[in-house]
């Protein structure tokens, strides 16, 4: 049996559901599965972790860790691999995990595949999938002459487990003592206090026919109602009207939502491969030929200012 | 000082995939190839840093087969870039295998900042910058869309999730790994065209081989074909209402 380690992340005290969604993939196996989270409120949600099935956790909160910093993350995580002897390493594709892991990788001499779509564990042995040119195409993806397999998944593509019963115990690690090189100076907290892009589980994304930023407010109004993200098309990026950081498509964000509402965007090649694997995808366009419909579940041909205030109200009504 | 560009050929956004007929890659005969949208980003302020420091010089380096890549290794030098090497390797490489080729190649320069883009478009990996600032035991900083030369360090600001941003000091040498909304990258003027083809451009083999790879694709897919779009009929109200109770009770996603 293989031995697996999941490096799981925090919303508060809480494991985050994609970390969670990866101790379920380890646990199914019925490998060993270790839990390793750095950072405030490290030791808290590691104790939620028995529940599914993990039977150690590393745990660290100290102050010189607070931050995420690669030096000593990077040297904290490949002690704790090395010495737990694991054969897998799970994450999620956060942009902590994603900036982390390669320089892990490195660390420990492993390969490692990141933003994939699909996790098949068998014994000591990782097969994935993930898709290439941004959605346009996929493949498996195995490893050879690895001793050590790290893969990063995406958020929302395998079952949140159900807790159970158990505990897990904790085992506190202490930073080590480094001259570093890098120095985080200061976080500026995002206004947004809304799951990332990469997380959201539903997606209100605007494009061109939205007509300025200031028609965004009808798409922020729908996201509230709906828990929902705001993503955008490149048109609108590149225009300025929003920022990079929001950009659906193979220039941005590549998004897998249970549902995708895409609203004035007709539909580039390079905006339908970012999203076009969203569980349900509704388009609301005035153009009956926008490609955008070809990739849809619903379509609404119709003007993204009449029908947007409207459907947000009746979802205000039923969510009630 | 010596600023370093690792840039990566990747096909053109507008392309379109097709498998090869064993299903064991992608067919890209024909294909229009590009810089790597965000390596532009990593050329401009390779120049940017050039320009406010005499005598700095800009090299490009990619892996890959030579001929195809050295195309792209000419738009950098036409952009600006001093010289090129292309780090030939006939197969392709996984990350980390490009990482430690691309580290073979930088570890008896004298590099002050090597830029990258943050990702490839085509794979979306995001791990070769982090990975090649480990080879050299020097720092890195990814997703940057703010930099700042300050001589022995520099500040940069990297966007992490929800839009928080973290703005890090890094002790120099460094990987900088550019974000789009760093600058607005030049394009190749038609007098930097003509002076490119007089340029360097290196050609050395690569310290990797595909076999040195730890991770393989294979089983290529397209993405299945979508059910036909239901176009919902009738006025706002009616259409709206319609939707709403079909996301909720037909695909139960609200």
């Amino acid at each position: 049996m293989g031995k697996v380690l999941v490096y799981c992340e925090t919303n508060d005290s809480q494991v985050k559901k994609a970390s969670l969604e990866l101790v379920g993939a380890a646990t199914k196996s019925g490998a060993e599965v270790v839990a390793l989270l750095l950072g405030a409120n490290a030791k808290a949600a590691a104790a939620q972790l028995g529940a599914y099935g993990v039977k150690t956790a590393f745990v660290c909160e100290a102050e010189s860790i607070k931050n995420y910093n690669s030096e000593l993350y990077s040297e904290m995580a490949s002690n704790i691999i090395k010495e737990s002897q694991c054969t897998i390493v799970l994450a999620t594709g956060s942009s902590l995990a994603r900036d982390l892991f390669p320089r892990v990788a490195s660390q420990l001499d492993a390969g490692i595949a990141t933003d994939c779509t699909e996790l098949e564990i068998s014994g000591d042995k990782a097969v994935a999938r993930k898709p290439l040119f941004a959605g346009k195409c996929s493949a498996k993806v195995s490893f050879q002459n690895s001793p050590l397999q790290i893969v990063l998944m995406r958020a929302n593509q395998l079952p949140v487990p159900t807790a159970g019963a158990g505990t897990c115990e904790l085992k506190e690690l202490t930073p080590p003592q480094k001259d570093l090189k890098t120095l985080v100076k200061e976080i500026v907290k995002g206004s947004s206090a809304k799951l990332d892009l990469s997380e959201a589980s539903i997606i209100v994304s605007g494009g061109r026919g939205m007509k300025g930023p200031e028609h965004f407010k009808l798409l922020n109004d729908l996201a509230d109602v709906l828990g929902a993200t705001v993503g955008a098309s490149r048109a609108v990026v590149d225009a300025g009207w929003v920022p990079h950081s929001i950009q659906v498509g193979q220039t941005g964000k590549t998004v897998a939502p249970n549902l995708y509402i895409a609203c004035g965007i007709s539909g580039a090649i390079q905006h339908l491969a970012g999203m076009s694997s969203s569980k349900v995808i509704v388009a609301i366009n005035k153009d009956p030929d926008a490609p955008i419909f070809k990739k849809s579940t619903y379509g609404i041909v119709g003007d993204v200012f009449e029908v947007l205030p409207v459907l947000t109200e009746e979802f205000r009504k039923v969510l009630k | 000082m010596e600023i370093y560009v690792c840039v990566k050929q990747v096909p053109d956004t507008e392309t379109k995939i097709k498998l090869s007929s064993d299903g064991k890659g992608v067919d890209l005969t024909g294909t229009k190839w590009v810089i790597n949208p965000y390596d532009e980003f990593a050329i401009e302020e390779a120049l940017k840093l050039k320009a406010q420091n005499a005598g700095a010089t800009v090299t490009v380096i990619s892996t890959g087969p030579k001929a195809q890549v050295s195309e792209t290794l000419r738009t950098a030098l036409a952009m600006g870039a001093d010289e090129a090497a292309v780090i030939d390797s006939p197969e392709p490489l996984d990350s980390l295998a490009t990482a430690k080729a691309l580290a073979a190649f930088l570890k008896d320069k004298k590099p002050t900042v090597i830029f990258t883009g943050k990702t490839a478009i085509d794979d979306n990996a995001m791990a070769v910058p982090q990975i090649l600032a480990d080879q050299l035991q020097i720092p890195h900083a990814t997703v940057v869309s703010k930099f700042e030369f300050k001589g022995e360090s520099v500040l940069v600001e990297r966007e992490v999730e929800g839009g928080s941003r973290e703005i890090i000091e890094l002790r120099l040498p460094a990987v900088i790994a550019a974000n789009k909304g760093l600058n607005t990258p030049r394009y190749a003027s038609l007098p930097g065209i003509m002076k490119a083809k007089k340029k360097t451009l290196q050609e050395v083999s690569a310290s990797q081989k595909s076999s040195d790879s730890k991770v393989v694709y294979s089983d290529y897919q397209l993405p299945a074909d979508r059910p036909s779009c239901k176009i919902l009929s009738g006025e706002v109200p009616q259409q709206v209402s319609e939707l709403v109770k079909a996301l909720r009770e037909e695909v139960k996603v609200i």
